[in-house]
This record gives C-alpha cells, structure tokens and sequence, in this order.
C-alpha cells in the first residue's frame, strides 16, 4: 500500500481524462489544492466539471484552469471573484450550476457517504428548488438533492502520515473533508508527511481510509483579503 | 433622524441574548459584533468556524485562518473548527439561534432577495440560502429604501428569492419591524421618524 508520491504530476498520472468529474477542497483560495491544480494545468485535460465551492482567483485556484480553458462547468456556491470566469460563464463559454453552500458541502458528503439522495429545507420557494423532487416532512417542504459521485478528489490537508490519516489546521479544513470523501480516487496535498503513529489517532480529521495518494509540497498560501486591527485598537 | 449604519448595527445587536451562536453576515451586520457588549455571544463563521475573534493585528494574519468573507481573522480560547459539511449541518439543524444579514428586498410575508439581480453579474448565494432555511431567527438589517428612493420593504419581492417566509424582524434607518401573520407590525421608529413617515417609505402592508 503505497501511498506516497514524489510530486503532484506523479499522484495524477493514470486518473486524469477528458470529461470527468472533478470534487475540489478549499474555501475562497483557504485550503486549496493549489499544486494539484497547477499539475492538472500542465496535463492539460480538457472539459472538466468541477465541484469546489469557489472558482479561485484569475491567477491563482481554480482560475488558473479556467485561463487555460480546461473547465467546462462549475458546481459553485459563489464565483465573484474572478473576472475571467465571469468573461466565459457571460459569453456562453463556461457552464455553472449554483448550490447553495450547506447542499453543497451535504451532497459531497453524502456522494462519500453511499447516499445517493437526501431532502433539504434550503432553497425550498426559490430558483434552486425548480425541477426537483418535493416532499413535506411533518408540515414542512422539502426538496431533493442528490449525492455527489466524482471521478476524483484533490484536496489540501496540513499534516498526513504515510497512510493518508489527515489532520488539517484552522479553517482551511472547510470543503476538503467532503470534497475527499466523494471521489472514486482522492488524491491529498500537504505541508508534510509524518510516520504512523506521530499523529494522535484521536485527533485524526479524516481517516486514511478516504486516501489514496499523497504527496509534499510547498505551498504559497495565499490572502485573499488582508485584513488588521492596529495594536492602538486593542 | 433616521439611524445610521453604526447605529442600525447597534440596534441589531439588541436582538442577541445571552448564550446564542450567531451567524452574522457581510456589511452592516459584521458592525453587530461591535456592539455585543458583555453579553456571551458565540459567533460562527460558516466556512468551518465557532468563536469568531477580532481581525489580527498586522504581521499576525494566518492564511489558514480566514472569515466567510475571506478576511483574515483570530481565534478565542474557546473556538471550534470543522469542515462545512459540519457547519451547514448544525445551520440547517437550527443549532445557530440567529443569523443577522443584508437584503436587496424584503417583502411583508417575511420572503428574502439577497443573492441575484437579473441580467447584472451573479455572483452566487453562497451560505445564505442555508442561513435564512435553517437558523432559530433571521434578522435583515439594511435601509430601508434603495438609491432610487424606492422601497425595499415590498408586498412581494421582485428580485429571485433567497427564502420564502424566512424573515423575522427587519431593522432599518427608519426603525424595526415584525412580519406576522397580518403583515408588517411596527415594533419601533428611529428617533425622530414618525408613523406616517414610516408608512409613507414603504411599500408593503403596515399594520
């Protein structure tokens, strides 16, 4: 059970082809697989779908796939940060399926959960609800909202050890636990890798079970809004 | 006169008691933790967050530590982390008393726009859908009528929906009202504003 890879290009080989469905972690450019992403750039697979909360920056995330054209939908909750997939998405270029952000989260979850399908209050009287499924629960509507199932799962996480237990540090967990736990193949990017038992097995975020390739790196981490206090405000 | 933005954020934050874990959202409503005084208000941030502290202080920021507006932030001693799928399940499972959040339009059944405006750019719903379906109470803080001098506060909303039937109270520039059953119930006017002048600025029904 080998799990570890020298780099990111050598963790895709053999899982990436045209067409498939992507689920990625991250919220905003927090927590985000930027090396993974880089190395499906340079693979240069066309017409993904992608599952990921955000779409990144027009540099930087998800952005960076979306400049070389290789994305052909988005499943989103919120895209306003990148004027490049505003351009696509305007000229017809880019598909984007809008989810909330809990039915989101929730059909990823579900997808690694064997849950096909499951019913939700949100969205109930807007546009979201239209064409699905409803169904009342003791006097309140519900819609349906089905499981995510993706080909594959690249997600960042701070700490693995050689059997891809996770740990993840602050709110950069965010989507990358279900982002992980949806994908036929889950393929993890951390800042280090330690031996079994260096990690405590009752702090363990997301089991290795979910993991099936691991690989170091360094990474940039960027802010996406700097924001201070002065010392004098304290 | 009519409250300003601080003093709109003030208001609202009268709404939090003791004890509630709150989700407020962006604009006016992040100014509510402003005003939360010595009450024991726990905030949650819905990109995996409870125990929101204050922004940091220059050289302190943590890429891995950001608000659900993407800003960088602090953790308390008494802060939990978890993934979204977490955070939206005790949003929807009506664990977070209250959440506090902006509109484009309110209308007197209590219905909620504050995601989309036709034909110009969408940027998503994000959280808020979520929010508004699941949390104990949804207060709108925002003003009470748009650059145009038009109403926000409608018999239906025009703009699409965030939720049907999900507003409980909407604090504005010119006061505080209930939606009921009957329609919109005057629970208090901002120093100065009158009855009429109340009645006059909007739209929907005033009972």
């Amino acid at each position: 059970m080998k799990k570890v890879y020298a780099n990111a290009a050598e963790a895709l080989d053999g899982v990436l082809f045209d067409g498939m469905l992507i689920a990625a972690g991250g919220f905003g450019l927090c927590g985000i697989p930027e090396l993974l992403i880089a190395a499906i750039r340079d693979a240069g697979t066309k017409d993904l779908t992608i599952a990921s909360n955000n779409a990144g920056v027009d540099d930087f995330g998800l952005g960076v796939l979306l400049q070389t054209k290789q994305v052909k939908k988005m499943m989103s909750s919120y895209v306003g940060e990148n004027a490049e997939f505003m351009r696509q998405y305007l000229s017809g270029e880019l598909e984007l399926e809008f989810n909330p952000q809990g039915t989101l989260a929730e059909r990823m979850r579900a997808g690694g959960s064997g849950i096909p399908g499951f019913y939700t209050r949100t969205g109930v009287g807007t546009v979201i609800a239209e064409g699905k499924e409803h169904k009342d629960f003791n006097g309140e509507t519900y819609i349906l909202e089905e499981g995510i199932f993706a080909d594959l799962s690249i997600v960042k996480a701070w700490k693995a050890d050689t059997t891809g237990n996770l740990v993840f540090r602050k709110t950069s967990r965010n989507f990358n636990p279900p982002a992980a736990m949806c994908g036929k193949v889950c393929i993890v990017e951390v800042e280090e890798i330690v031996e079994p038992g260096e990690l405590d097995p009752d702090n363990i975020h997301l089991p290795g079970v979910y993991v099936h390739r691991i690989v170091q790196g360094e990474h940039e981490k960027r802010i996406e809004q700097r924001t201070t206090r002065k010392k004098e405000d304290a | 006169m009519p409250w300003d933005r601080n003093q709109m954020a003030e208001r609202a934050a009268q709404e939090l008691e003791d004890g509630m874990y709150v989700n407020l959202g962006i604009g006016i409503p992040t100014l509510v933790a402003n005003y939360v005084g010595d009450k024991d208000i726990t905030l949650q941030s819905e990109n995996g967050m409870l125990g929101m502290g204050p922004f940091p202080f220059e050289g302190e920021e943590d890429p891995d530590l950001i608000n659900a507006g993407k800003q960088t932030i602090t953790e308390l001693p008494r802060t939990a982390y978890f993934d979204s799928a977490t955070s939206f399940g005790m949003i929807r499972g009506g664990k977070i008393a209250a959440a506090i959040l902006g509109a484009m339009e309110v209308s007197e059944k209590g219905d909620l726009a504050n995601w989309m405006i036709p034909g110009k750019l969408v940027k998503g719903m994000g959280g808020a859908m979520d929010l508004v379906a699941g949390v104990g109470r949804v207060v709108v803080v925002m003003d009470h009528t748009n650059k145009h001098g038009e109403s926000k506060v409608l018999k239906e909303c025009t703009l699409p929906l965030t939720g049907k039937a999900v507003v409980d109270r909407i604090i504005t520039n010119l006061g505080v009202l209930d939606v009921t059953h009957k329609g919109l119930h005057i629970v208090e006017l901002a120093p100065g504003v009158t009855r009429e002048e109340m009645i006059a600025s909007t739209e929907a029904t005033i009972v």
